[in-house]
């Protein structure tokens, strides 16, 4: 039956059709609920779409996808061949008036004997107290996500099958104190050497992590209370916004800071350095552990 | 130094403590203090712009002991200070009178995380928008991408989370972008604090060398902001976003976040890439034409759509649409009336996806617009404060819409003329499909229902809902009645950007 445009524009405006009807004829019968809340139909797309246009769609878009894919490709590797060549010390990146002074002067400046902890926790510590803060955000939406299974799956776990594997247990057994003390020593020796609070802390989290496979839970908890990591978090990123956000207060209004560079060299050095990275280290090692734990099914 | 030059930098760390210690407290508290930190904020924030005003130039804040080119900077003249208050004052309107439908839709167990993520949004864009450092400004993208894609994810069924995938796709494959041009811009200059790349980019200019990949750098951000903010043809993810989540995360999402994205972008043109460098790139040009684009698709969009909260959301895409075709447009009237529309769109819409929900939840959480008949005589204050909005959408006088309109006219007739034309039928176009849909939703729901539905939501059941609405409209009137001074504020904002 043929409609007029009066009647179209009546049905319109009532709201009893819409102007994609016109258009794309509803073939596969199943209309969308009038609830969108029903989780079931959460694959079935919003307009009505003809089987024509779905089988031409699950053809072309892959397709389409793989070209747009290959011409950026392409045009990425074009451009980065005109860039300054890696490594060429004449290349502005590394001849610059930044890395000048990070380099000839970030010892004396910051006191850490680790130019890179000196950059990201001194001379660009913004970005890196945003960066922390990154981990939390992303550890908040982790948390949000899995919180909405109430219902824990009743079958064996692959950490159970672990959990009677002798091997890995005593293999587990032997390791783990050490990649924790490492893990600690990286963290601790930031300012002195290759390391920091991210690397380390990244450590311990695994360590933590091969703890709590091996043993469960209730022996990881006897190194660290399942309930404090919330807590540890808390306070390191507090003590982190605190901590810089006093030391750019008096580095933007002209005044000292009790931390001193110090000798350089020596562990109690560089300043707020070392505190900081414990603060990141904890923070990457407790959101490490805590995403495992929420995959796991234990609170944190 | 004056001491109001440290408020950006307390609202920073005060909002990421906050941020902190609410992901601890309970879900009543984490409330009150996202509402009074976004107040605190917002009050800091006008202060600072108080003095910045009376100085009359701007300032660089050092966050650290090092200036540029070696340590972390904040800057900011008019511009920053007025709009980081304004992005939190919409903040704090919007979970202000987003209240009832956050405690009834809330799991209680996650509500504190939906404060701990307004926190989270409020400091990125605040960081966002102060930042002198475009590796900074990478850093609080990365936390607005996830809060927002929280935001969204925090009620959990079908849509929600169909929606947020697609959104966070869109999202990471903009941030992707922005992080190669950033790597690019290093690799060409050496720097990443915005004076230092500015002069650098000029020098490279000047000198013809490496063009390629300059222009590279520069599109590759240009378009990496513009795809997270939704610019057309990336707009669709907008319509399942909007249309599934809480409103007020609908208003956070369309009125702020991608707002701040546009303003970066803003900051970026005259603060890293130059004017004189980004307007002669051709990068403009792409700009302008998504941005009529957008405008167009986003408006047709609307009007096919038969959910009140989708077309919300396709207007949005058109809104966007202007703010990138004013950008696209000029240097100095087309910013102008970008700007005036991020403050336009950043005041209505979040007011238009509270009302709506208003609408929605008086006719029993129906969103199809022949179950929303006569919904506006059932909650009589969101029928007016829907329509006030839409007016305002629409540009009728003494709103802000049609302040925006005239600004982007005015820059159309100052530009070239291959821009002027576009600009002005799209103009045309957009307001017409603008009054099309927007005039067939007021008279849905100002239509006598059909079951002859009787049930009343006086304002005293909506205090909350009363007061956001209502101070979104007077702010709404202000600008839009004052605007020649304001007008003029921002140009002179505009001067010592």
């Amino acid at each position: 039956m043929k409609k007029s445009f009066k009647d179209r524009l009546q049905a319109w405006d009532s709201g009893q059709f819409e102007l994609g009807d016109a258009l794309v004829r509803e073939t596969d019968g199943r209309r969308p609920p009038e609830k969108e809340e029903d989780v079931s139909w959460a694959h079935v797309p919003v307009g009505r779409v003809s089987q024509v246009e779905r089988r031409l769609f699950r053809v072309l878009y892959p397709v389409l996808a793989g070209l747009l894919a290959l011409v950026m490709i392409a045009f990425l590797l074009f451009v980065v061949e005109q860039l300054p060549a890696f490594g060429d010390a004449l290349s502005p990146a590394n001849s610059s008036e930044v890395i000048k002074r990070y380099i000839a002067s970030g010892l004396t400046e910051t006191g850490a004997v680790n130019i890179v902890a000196g950059i990201i926790l001194d001379y660009r510590a913004f970005d890196t107290l945003g960066e922390s803060h990154v981990l939390f955000t992303a550890a908040i939406v982790v948390f949000i996500l899995l919180l909405a299974e109430t219902e824990l799956p009743d079958k064996p776990s692959d950490r159970r099958i672990l959990m009677d594997d002798l091997i890995f247990k005593k293999t587990a057994f032997f390791l783990s104190p050490f990649i924790l003390l490492f893990g600690t020593y990286v963290i601790l020796n930031g300012h002195l050497g290759p390391g920091g609070g991210f690397s380390g802390g990244a450590l311990i989290g695994a360590g933590l992590i091969l703890v709590s496979m091996a043993f469960g839970p209730r022996v990881s908890g006897r190194i660290v209370a399942l309930k404090s990591y919330r807590r540890i978090v808390l306070v390191s990123l507090l003590f982190y916004s605190l901590a810089k956000g006093y030391s750019f207060f008096c580095g933007a209004n002209g005044l000292h800071t009790i931390f001193r560079p110090g000798t350089p060299g020596r562990i109690f050095s560089a300043g707020l350095i070392l505190p900081l990275n414990i603060a990141v280290g904890l923070v990457v090692a407790c959101t490490m552990f805590g995403f495992y734990s929420l995959f796991t099914r234990e609170s944190v | 130094m004056s001491f109001f030059l440290n408020f950006p930098l307390f609202i920073i760390i005060l909002s990421l403590m906050t941020a902190v210690t609410s992901s601890l407290l309970k879900e009543k508290a984490a409330r009150v203090l996202t509402l009074a930190l976004a107040a605190v904020a917002a009050v800091l924030n006008l202060l600072t712009l108080a003095y910045t005003a009376a100085e009359g130039k701007s300032f660089t804040y050092l966050m650290g002991h090092y200036p540029h080119p070696w340590g972390n900077e904040l800057k900011f003249g008019i511009l920053e200070p007025l709009f980081a208050a304004a992005f939190a004052a919409v903040l704090f309107l919007s979970v202000l009178g987003g209240k009832k439908q956050l405690d009834q839709k809330l799991e209680h167990s996650k509500g504190r995380f939906y404060y701990v993520l307004c926190d989270l949004v409020l400091v990125s864009l605040t960081a966002l928008v102060y930042t002198n450092d475009i590796f900074t400004g990478y850093v609080f993208i990365e936390i607005c991408t996830l809060s927002s894609c929280g935001l969204l994810l925090i009620r959990q069924n079908g849509r929600t989370i169909l929606a947020s995938v697609r959104y966070m796709m869109f999202s990471l494959i903009g941030s992707g972008l922005f992080l190669f041009g950033v790597i690019f811009l290093y690799s060409l200059t050496g720097h990443l604090l915005l004076p230092n790349l500015k002069e650098s980019i000029a020098v490279l200019n000047a000198s013809g060398e490496r063009r390629l990949p300059l222009l590279a750098a520069v599109s590759l951000i240009t378009i990496g902001i513009s795809v997270k903010s939704g610019l057309a043809p990336f707009h669709l993810w907008m319509a399942d976003t909007y249309g599934a989540a809480l409103p007020s995360s609908s208003g956070i999402l369309s009125g702020l976040v991608s707002k701040g994205y546009a303003f970066f972008l803003i900051k970026l043109v005259f603060d890293a890439f130059g004017p004189a460098f980004f307007y002669t790139s051709g990068v403009q040009n792409i700009l302008f034409a998504f941005g009529v684009l957008g405008i167009l698709l986003g408006s047709v969009g609307a009007l096919r759509e038969n959910n009140i909260f989708r077309m919300n959301a396709y207007s949005s895409a058109a809104q966007i649409g202007y703010i990138y075709m004013g950008i696209g447009l000029s240097a100095t009237m087309g910013i102008e009336a970008a700007l005036f529309q991020i403050l336009t769109h950043a005041l209505t819409k979040p007011a238009i996806f509270l009302a709506s929900a208003g609408l929605s939840d008086s006719a029993g959480g129906a969103k199809k617009f022949h179950n929303l008949q006569g919904t506006g005589f059932m909650n009589p204050f969101a029928g007016v404060s829907f329509s006030f909005e839409a007016f305002s959408m629409i540009g009728l006088p003494f709103t802000m819409g049609f302040i925006s309109k005239y600004l982007f006219g005015m820059a159309a007739f100052d530009s070239t003329h291959n821009k002027m034309i576009p600009t002005l039928i799209a103009l045309a176009l957009s307001t017409i499909l603008n009054t099309l849909y927007f005039a067939r939703t007021i008279l849905r729901i100002y239509n006598t229902p059909e079951n002859g539905g009787t049930v009343r939501v006086p304002i005293r059941q909506q205090k909350n809902f009363f007061i956001a609405g209502s101070l979104f409209a007077l702010a709404n009137l202000f600008f839009g009645i004052f605007a020649r001074p304001f007008i003029a504020f921002l140009a002179d904002g505009l001067r010592i950007f």
